[in-house]
């Protein structure tokens, strides 16, 4: 039995992971803070996958119960996928603090906190991979949303950071870097087609490069170049243009 | 995102929700729920769109009677995958496996096992409904029985079909015995579907050029389930269409396929796979755009057992006289229909005609009506996009039911399609 932790269960992209994984094998913990409505998806990977799909409650804020959520696992996890993540009203947040914190926390504080306490027993371990749901809203900073772009860079960073230290205890850490996903995140919004992913792609490629034992991905695969460029534009330019 | 049907035709802009459980407190109404949009023409479409496809969970499955219990975006193709393989087939299934489980009871679909089994929801234990006003009615054969007659044929026009619970059957192989038998004229064909109305399976393809003493051709395909052999199942896309294709193509590509088959053989016997015998055409991704920007749709109705024959051979002359579209037509014998107030099947020769949108094509379809109509016919809604409701009504005896039933329910003014608003439902 081996089980792959998914924080923030109830993301769409999420439940693909779950899916994809328990296809490939994997029992599954679906850590979420309600989660009533992850009921029929665990009876759904039990039938489909003949897999356990074990439902957990995790406030990604409660900074205080993360030591005890994870004593709580057992068996421990080989695996963690932080999808935790919320985008917020950039209007709204860049006017009242608190909700500026909100974002900042959900994106980058609390998934640094429940990160650090795996990673550390992964890496006595000697064993373990850590999939961080990142963004490429972190990679440069736009009007729009740059104060969730600005936890996703940190949390990009903190990712880096952790797969150059976790290196020698050979613990795996993959940044995935979704463009547009059509996802409740996004729904509404009106996104260009060729450019955005389902939820079933991005688990695809997830787990394809988890496996392969990748260290950063983007998602549509496209991404990476639409990055790079957006990345050169000179800031006197980008500041008038975006 | 925008939502089209199978036929893409009409293309309507519309808005899409994804149905949970607040939906009725901020959805624009009228609205209309929405599967995989594999009906052909205007069921599933208006404006504001229910969208289930996420809602794609196995909740239960019971190996003793093989009651499926699952969430009504779950396509049949996921059954397939997952059941096949342990022993397990739909009870009745249409020519497509990529429609939702919603659709199928919404439609109450028929498959070559009509004759044997009835259609889809006979095989339908229970469902939990969702009205417009947040309320939800579990129904069954027993319970609910006027919600469960209004909603399995009711075209998503009674609320929002939320999760099921459908009897799967047991199979021992996932192969199909099949037989292919040639027929000369719609006499013989007519023959041939009575000689062997004891297999299971059975549909014909027709050959809609042939004229004269030809009219009604035929390559009857009869099939059993085998008894023997492995339980595999594999999702069988032999290739996709990358892109519409200019129409003058699929004159060419069905007339070959056909006459390939017809002069290969005589009365042949084999064993295919399941996927090659009941979905065929769902090797192709997107067949549909072989007909072209413009879009298709399907001609569809039955015509009652004893005035079939008389009316066919006239359908059939006409649509071979004026050379229009289909060159392929596919023939099926109902057994007996149901009490749903609004199913399409009944007893008697139901045919399929795929037609490209052209200029002129629905005066022709118009000219068509009065002959089924004459001979005492009924029109299939998952496959319309232009019924007029004058035409559509004669058909359907219990129409009034269903409307009265509609206004008791106040669902006129909260749910409604394109479809029933042009005929009157
Ligand atoms: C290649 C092909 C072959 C076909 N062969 C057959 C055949 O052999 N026999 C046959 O009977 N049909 C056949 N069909 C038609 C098809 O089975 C029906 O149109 C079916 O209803 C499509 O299901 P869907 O999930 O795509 O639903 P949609 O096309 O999206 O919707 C169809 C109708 O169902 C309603 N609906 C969908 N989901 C729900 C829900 N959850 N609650 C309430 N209402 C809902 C919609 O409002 C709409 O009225 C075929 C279609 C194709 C494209
Ligand atoms: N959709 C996109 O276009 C896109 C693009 C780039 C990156 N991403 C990233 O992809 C990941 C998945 O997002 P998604 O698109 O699938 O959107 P989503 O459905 O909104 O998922 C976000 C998830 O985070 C959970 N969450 C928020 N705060 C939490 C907390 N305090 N504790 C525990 N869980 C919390 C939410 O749980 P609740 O359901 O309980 O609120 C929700 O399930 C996120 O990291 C997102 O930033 C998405």
């Amino acid at each position: 039995m081996s089980y792959l932790l998914i924080l923030g269960a109830k993301s769409d992209i999420a439940k693909a992971v779950a899916r994809e994984y328990a296809k490939n094998g994997y029992d599954i913990y679906l850590a979420a803070r309600n989660i009533e409505e992850l009921l029929p998806l665990s009876q759904d990977i039990n039938i489909r996958y003949e897999k356990e799909a074990k439902r957990v409650i995790f406030d990604a804020l409660d900074f205080k119960s993360h030591q005890a959520f994870y004593d709580s696992l057992d068996p421990k996890p080989i695996g963690v996928i932080s999808a935790i993540g919320s985008l917020g009203i950039q209007e709204k947040a860049q006017n009242d603090f608190e909700k500026a914190q909100k974002i900042i926390e959900t994106n980058y504080v609390g998934c640094l906190s429940i990160l650090n306490i795996i990673a550390n027993d992964y890496e006595q371990q000697k064993s373990g991979f850590i999939i961080g749901i990142s963004s490429v809203a972190g990679d440069r900073g736009r009007k729009s949303n740059y104060i969730y772009g600005s936890a996703k860079a940190a949390f990009s960073a903190y990712l880096s950071g952790l797969r150059n230290r976790l290196h020698d205890a050979n613990v795996q850490v993959l940044t995935v870097k979704p463009g547009f996903v059509n996802t409740q995140m996004t729904k509404g919004m009106d996104l260009p087609a060729k450019l955005t992913a389902e939820p079933e792609d991005v688990a695809r490629d997830i787990y394809k490069a988890q496996q392969k034992g990748k260290n950063v991905i983007y998602t549509k695969w496209m991404w990476r170049y639409v990055m790079m460029i957006i990345k050169m534009i000179p800031e006197t330019l980008f500041k008038q243009w975006f | 995102m925008n939502l089209n049907s199978w036929g893409n035709y009409p293309i309507i802009k519309n808005t899409v929700f994804d149905y949970t459980d607040d939906l009725f407190n901020i959805l624009p109404l009228p609205s209309i729920p929405h599967g995989n949009g594999r009906s052909y023409g205007d069921s599933a479409l208006n404006t504001n769109i229910i969208h289930t496809i996420k809602h794609n969970c196995f909740l239960s499955f019971n190996k003793e009677n093989g009651v499926l219990h699952c969430e009504s975006g779950v396509l049949l193709s996921e059954i397939l995958e997952i059941f096949v393989p342990k022993g397990w087939f739909l009870s009745v299934t249409p020519g497509t496996k990529f429609i939702t489980v919603g659709g199928a009871i919404a439609s109450d679909v028929h498959g070559k096992n009509h004759h044997i089994a009835g259609s889809f929801s006979n095989t339908v234990v229970s469902f939990r409904l969702c009205l417009p006003n947040g309320k939800i009615v579990t129904c069954s054969h027993k319970n609910n029985q006027d919600f469960f007659k209004a909603t399995c044929g009711g075209m998503g026009l009674t609320g929002i079909i939320l999760d099921t619970k459908i009897k799967l059957q047991p199979i021992k192989s996932s192969s199909i015995n099949q037989i292919t038998i040639k027929t000369r004229n719609l006499k013989e064909t007519f023959e041939a579907f009575e000689k062997y109305k004891n297999y299971t399976y059975s549909v014909a393809w027709i050959d809609c050029m042939s004229k004269g003493e030809n009219i009604g051709k035929c390559l009857l395909m009869v099939g059993e389930h085998a008894d023997d052999g492995h339980l595999t199942y594999k999702n069988e896309t032999k290739f996709s269409i990358p892109f519409n294709f200019p129409s003058w193509t699929l004159n060419q590509f069905s007339v070959k396929l056909f006459n390939m088959l017809y002069y290969s053989t005589d009365i042949t016997q084999k064993k295919i796979s399941l996927d090659s015998f009941f979905y065929p055409l769902d090797a192709i991704r997107h067949w549909n755009r072989i007909y072209g920007k413009n879009g298709l749709t399907q001609y569809q109705f039955v015509l009652p057992k004893e005035k079939s024959y008389e009316g066919l051979q006239k359908i059939l002359g006409k649509i071979a006289s004026t050379g229009k579209g289909s060159f392929l037509a596919v023939l099926k014998l109902f057994g007996k229909g149901n009490n749903n107030y609004l199913s399409f099947p009944t007893e008697g020769y139901t045919l399929a005609l795929d037609f490209k949108i052209e200029p002129n094509i629905f005066n022709f379809f118009d000219e068509l009506d009065q002959i089924v109509l004459e001979y005492g016919g009924r029109f299939y809604l998952a496959k319309d996009c232009r019924i007029p409701r004058k035409i559509f009504e004669q058909g359907y005896p219990q129409i009034e039911t269903f409307r009265a039933f509609r206004k008791a329910h106040q669902l006129n003014d909260t749910l409604q399609s394109l479809q029933s608003k042009r005929v009157g439902i």
